[in-house]
């Protein structure tokens, strides 16, 4: 499940900005460990915002995105105490959602 | 007999309703998201790279812009970013020309949602940044150089 | 010849630490590098830990079951406003100056009911591996985020620890034959792009000082003092101390005490 994300989002002009910091390890699959063995490949795939039902925003990641991924985008609409939501899943079948009222 | 019979028949109903609301899209087993493009991820050219997010050969755009620091202090987490006044962008890529894949992440962008999108990548090496940009049903690009520097200890 | 050439290289390659006002070679280097800085400040994954570390403060653990709410970090039980800021310092009931990881260890043992052994056996993080002790430190750390710095070292112990910290910091010695002060003792001095603070100054300390726990990007993990300082011992080839060591709580009240009066901004975050 991981540890739960950090997402803030605030609407000003009518615009909302999201920021989103996700807790994941992001291994490329080309580290070696102390012991010179392969650590394999352990990263997000797949990560989609929504505002409400409506997805405002779907990324592919491939495992050069930096460990504990972050990430800022905006969308037109959204209003204060609306909710945006967050899901993620990775290349192991792991995945966590949470979500943060827009302030 | 009576009672394990039972059993079986509440079982098999509930697996039966879970299967009837699956299908009906009211429950989602994990989260619905789209195929992640492994071809795209794994190709290590950008030209095969383009091809696999079905680009082409993308025209360079001056309303196309990738922002982030000259310098990076450490490859590990380099701050990129692409944006672009184009109009009717759907789609942004983020393509680091000297990693071992050359695309980092892509972004599908719903109608609403700005053509500013900023993330954090590893660059094994200094390198050519491209931001990929999809405008109606054309490709667009642009680059900027990020030199990787090494660092002391770090304070 | 070689041998002297290496030793030089080596010499460069040791210098360590602690970054500090910008003196970078030219304007054009200094802006994009705090153009770079800037960027990585929003959104520090410290926050992440942070979040953690304030459930595992308030969590039942440990054989008792209890939490830490109760934890004397020095200003009362359970009081973490500026905490951190203020220690290391003398505590009566350990007739010791403690840091803020020793005091945390003592709690996690007197509280808790876990042995050091247990409380100390992940005190960093590896990949995979996470350490309680880093989220809890990086949770009150953030505590005394924009309060001043505050170790003016009057009591008798604490005077002493400082003494014997300013002993340490310009002590040479190790098969470098190195100090801190060799890289931390002037203003002006960089290792590779990354500006060396002199850590002699209120300044210079301060800047230091004031960015710890931080999230250190080239590890993917938030550093506590310790690990800082340990890892510095170990950059110069010293033998390193323990976790928890009287030797790193010595340095810590030093440069604190130097410090004093510059106001925290953690948890940092650094290349």
């Amino acid at each position: 499940m991981g540890n739960p994300m950090k997402i803030r989002a605030a609407n000003k002009d009518g615009v909302t900005e999201v920021k989103v910091l996700v807790s994941h390890e992001m291994e490329t699959g080309q580290r070696k460990d102390s012991a010179g063995a392969i650590v394999p490949a352990w990263f997000i795939t797949e990560l989609v915002a929504k505002h409400g039902d409506k997805t405002v925003l779907n990324c592919e990641f491939g495992p050069s995105v930096s460990k504990n991924p972050y990430l800022a985008f905006k969308f037109k609409g959204g209003a204060k105490g609306e909710k945006v939501i967050v899901s993620w899943k990775d290349n192991k079948g792991d995945s966590r959602t949470d979500e943060a009222a827009i302030g | 007999m009576n009672n394990q019979r039972r059993t079986v028949l509440k079982s098999g109903s509930g697996a039966a309703l879970l299967g009837m609301l699956a299908a009906a899209g009211i429950i989602t087993p994990g989260i619905a998201l789209a195929d992640w493009n492994k071809a795209a991820f794994d190709a290590k050219s950008m030209a095969d790279t383009l091809k696999a997010l079905g680009a082409g050969q993308p025209a360079d755009s001056k309303d196309v812009q990738v922002t982030g620091p000259d310098i990076a202090e450490n490859g590990a987490v380099v701050p990129v970013g692409v944006a672009s006044s184009l109009p009717n962008v759907s789609m942004v890529a983020i393509l680091i020309e000297k990693n071992p894949n050359a695309l980092a992440a892509s972004f599908v962008l719903p109608e609403g949602t700005e053509a500013n999108v900023q993330t954090r990548v590893k660059m094994g090496q200094t390198s050519n940044i491209y931001a990929l940009v999809k405008s109606g049903d054309k490709f667009f690009m642009a680059t900027k150089e990020i030199k990787v520097t090494l660092g002391g200890c770090g304070g | 010849m070689v041998q002297r050439m290496l030793k030089t290289v080596v010499g460069v390659a040791l210098a360590c630490a602690f970054g500090g006002s910008a003196i970078a070679q030219d304007s054009k280097v200094a802006d994009e590098l705090a153009k770079y800085r800037e960027a990585l400040a929003d959104g520090n994954p410290a926050d992440l830990l942070e979040v953690k570390g304030e459930s595992l403060w308030t969590e039942k653990r440990g054989p008792k079951n209890a939490s830490l709410e109760q934890c004397d970090m020095g200003l009362g039980p359970g009081k973490l406003e500026g905490a951190y800021a203020s220690l290391p310092k003398y505590f009566k009931d350990t007739n010791k100056v403690m840091d803020v990881e020793s005091r945390l260890v003592h709690c996690m043992m007197t509280l808790q009911g876990f042995t050091k052994e247990e409380a100390t056996r992940q005190w960093f993080s590896r990949p995979g591996k996470e350490s309680d002790i880093e989220a809890l430190v990086t949770f009150i750390g953030a505590k005394s985020n924009g309060m001043k710095i505050n170790v003016p070292a009057t009591h008798p112990e604490e005077a002493r620890m400082a003494k014997m910290g300013e002993y340490i910091f310009y002590r040479r010695s190790g098969p470098q034959d190195f100090s801190c002060s060799i890289c931390h003792g002037q203003d002006g001095k960089r290792i590779r792009l990354q500006d060396l603070g002199n850590l002699t100054t209120q300044e210079g300390a301060g800047t230091a000082m004031k960015t710890w726990p931080s999230y250190r990007v080239s590890q993917g993990a938030v550093w506590t003092m310790q690990r800082r300082l340990i890892d510095c011992m170990r950059q110069a080839r010293w033998p390193e101390p323990n976790y928890l060591a009287d030797s790193i709580i010595a340095l810590e009240t030093y440069l604190q005490k130097t410090a004093t009066g510059t106001v925290m901004e953690t948890p940092g975050i650094k290349r």
